[in-house]
């Protein structure tokens, strides 16, 4: 099939500029392990409560000076509440729901992940700046969805 | 003389005329289905738009996520389907002129009104608050999703109809090329039905389980055959568009299809490559791992491909036919284009708003890049940008031909039918460019109020909204006048001139053939099934391997 010269040279420029794309997102998945959150853990959604590490929800600090902070979602809040984090703490969030699907945002921050009933979230972030910090459910839950939000305060 | 005698020449004389008077009325009843879904669906966005900027208060009594689903479906799933099913059964009956029964067409619109309608009380009743994408373990009244079902299985027939008559089309025209809009009509429906098999699956599972047949439901599994369903939802949608664009655009300027056989090569990539591509809806989804949603990240740039042969195509046309008319350069051919004829301007309008969809689509689709903007109004910013705006403004202005085509009467109130496009346009841009802001500010989607008790991370949110009120206010009104233009001309006591056509753009002489494997439907259809199955395999198959729960169902509205 015959292709126009200009179509060839346009056809060269987008693939070009999608393989430049797809360069960039995988050389930085690979290199500085930027990927979406894909953490494959299930977890009973009846038996939560009863569940090591979301027995005990909240931030723990790790041997080795990173942290862990530990949230179970349910219509409509987060627990903990008001977590407060040290400046530079870089911090590994995992989130489960009780009931159905929430989502987990930390808006200007790179925190934001889907948290579905049985399955367990994980994201992580280093947290630079003081500041208070709002935490959304950013996933339709219920009537009472726009409620759904807690803070983060780091300092 | 016996009576068989007598009625057989009254038999033999139902011709083509007759015919296309019998299609007219079947295209009628989907265009104008459409069309209320659009006014009905547009004014549950407006109350939205409001309620958002907190300039009213949607009551209690018929909240804010009621309203929400009733806009999402209508708009989504009701407006789009039936307007897609009309424009591709005219398409496709014209394209192949045949003395035909339109019992099978009748049989699809009327299943698909009934399913239409029993969704759409069920909402409207307050019993199926759980949005356009109906997230288990939310779980509505049964005959929300027996509705959806049945809407469902009335394209089935409709596309059965309209592959009948491309089978029919070669077997008595053997070495002919399908004609070009019965080919993307085809094309968009053999996709769709590979498309819709997920949503039905999915169904499957979720109806038993809203009738008590079942006692929980695999959460992850639903959503992942949701959009499997979801994102070629995206592509009937544009490849709608692009038969608009193709086929119908150049006539308005005397031009030509730029190439036949690059046409056809777009539809069958479109086909192949637009279904196993769903998981970048699912990128922040736990329970699946890294390397699928790369391996979809990859397919759905895959898919961009034949859009950027579509957009080097429509310029082609536009140049080309300027020239023959002794115009040079870009802007003598920009200027020289007919941005008077609103068939015109709605499409090329509506072209205009894609440059912003297409980027911000890639970001979406850009793996790690779409924490930033994932379940933010910069989705919603860019679903009405595409949907909302190449899609359905390319609708309304192929409806300003398609209603005269059909209704045999001329287009009633031309210049309010011209300005609707360019006010649609003006509100589109404000409304999206303020939600993609908005999203880049942080603030969440499908949420009835931005301001979180005044906390300081969401103070930034509020003028966003204002601006997406304000543009929503404006398409609102755009689309009112669109439904005066469309309910006039159903009634103006002006006949048109040319009853029973919609010219479709023929092909340039100099184009080349399309190879003829391009016209065997099946094997691409094959080819589309085997590669989402490659893309979906492994991803359900790990899930399933792992321990996984079920849930039971919950109402939390």
């Amino acid at each position: 099939m015959h292709l126009h010269r200009l179509e060839r040279i346009w056809l060269t420029f987008g693939v070009g500029i999608l393989a430049v794309f797809l360069a960039t997102v995988t050389t930085a998945a690979i290199v500085d392990g930027f990927v979406p959150p894909s953490h494959v853990q299930s977890i009973d959604p009846a038996k939560v409560a009863q569940t090591p590490p979301f027995d005990k929800p909240g931030l723990h600090k790790l041997a080795n000076g990173s942290y862990e902070a530990y949230y179970v979602a349910e219509i409509f809040s987060f627990t903990p509440h008001h977590l407060q984090i040290p400046l530079g703490a870089h911090v590994t969030f995992y989130v489960t729901s009780l009931d159905v699907v929430h989502g987990f945002s930390v808006p200007e921050t790179g925190v934001n992940t889907m948290v579905t009933p049985g399955w367990v979230s994980t994201v992580s972030h280093t947290f630079r700046t003081r500041g208070k910090f709002l935490l959304v459910c950013n996933e339709y839950c219920g009537i009472e969805h726009q409620t759904m939000a807690d803070s983060i305060e780091v300092k | 003389m016996s009576a068989a005698a007598m009625r057989a020449p009254v038999r033999s004389a139902y011709t083509r005329a007759h015919a296309v008077a019998h299609e007219n009325i079947l295209v009628t009843a989907h265009v104008y289905t459409a069309t209320a879904a659009l006014v009905i669906g547009a004014f549950f966005g407006l109350l939205q738009g409001l309620s958002r900027a907190n300039a009213i208060v949607i009551p209690a009594s018929f909240d804010y996520y009621r309203v929400l689903t009733a806009h999402g479906v209508l708009m989504a799933l009701v407006f789009t389907t039936f307007f897609i099913t009309g424009l591709m059964t005219f398409a496709t009956y014209r394209s192949i002129p045949r003395v035909r029964s339109v019992t099978l067409g009748w049989a699809g619109y009327l299943v698909m009104l009934l399913g239409t309608i029993v969704t759409t009380l069920t909402i409207l009743s307050g019993n199926a608050t759980v949005l356009y994408t109906f997230y288990a373990p939310l779980k509505a009244h049964p005959a929300f999703y027996i509705g959806a079902t049945v809407l469902v299985a009335g394209t089935w027939l409709v596309a059965a109809d309209l592959l009948m008559n491309v089978a029919w089309f070669q077997k008595n025209n053997p070495g002919k090329r399908i004609p070009l809009p019965a080919f993307c009509s085809a094309c968009t429906f053999v996709m769709w039905i590979i498309a819709t098999i997920g949503v039905t699956l999915e169904m499957g599972l979720l109806i038993p389980w809203s009738l008590g047949w079942t006692p929980g439901i695999d959460v992850e599994l639903t959503r992942m055959l949701f959009w499997y369903f979801g994102h070629p939802l995206v592509y009937f949608w544009i490849m709608a568009a692009y038969l608009i664009w193709y086929n119908v655009i150049p006539t308005t300027y005397n031009g030509k299809v730029f190439s036949d056989a690059l046409t056809r090569l777009s539809f069958i990539m479109l086909l192949v490559l637009s279904t196993p591509v769903g998981l970048h809806h699912q990128f922040l989804d736990p329970g699946i791992s890294a390397g699928w949603k790369w391996l979809h990240t990859v397919l759905t740039y895959g898919v961009v491909i034949p859009s950027f042969m579509t957009a080097f195509a429509i310029f082609a046309s536009f140049e080309i036919a300027a020239r023959r008319a002794g115009k040079r350069g870009f802007l003598g051919t920009i200027r020289w284009l007919p941005w008077k004829d609103p068939v015109f301007s709605g499409s090329a309008l509506g072209m205009l708003l894609f440059l912003i969809g297409g980027f911000g689509g890639i970001v979406n689709t850009s793996y790690s890049m779409d924490v930033l903007v994932h379940n933010t109004m910069w989705i919603v910013g860019h679903f009405h940008v595409t949907v909302g705006g190449p899609v359905a403004l390319s609708f309304i202005g192929a409806a300003y031909r398609l209603v005269p085509a059909i209704t045999g009467r001329k287009l009633f109130a031309p210049k309010l039918a011209l300005a609707q496009t360019y006010i649609y346009f003006v509100g589109m841009l404000i409304m999206s460019v303020s939600m993609h802001v908005a999203g880049l500010l942080g603030s969440p989607r499908r949420t009835s109020d931005v301001t979180y008790f005044g906390a300081a991370g969401a103070q930034s949110w509020h003028v966003e909204m204002v601006g997406a009120a304000v543009g929503g206010t404006i398409i609102f009104i755009s689309i009112l006048m669109f439904a005066v233009v469309a309910v006039g001309t159903r009634f103006k006591n002006e006949r048109a001139e040319e009853r029973d056509e919609l010219a479709f753009a023929g092909t340039d002489e100099q184009a080349m053939q399309a190879p003829p494997v391009l016209d065997k439907l099946g094997r691409w259809a094959a080819l589309a099934i085997v590669l989402a199955l490659v893309a979906y395999a492994g991803p359900i198959r790990d899930q399933l391997s792992t321990p996984h729960y079920l849930v039971p169902g919950m109402r939390t509205w």
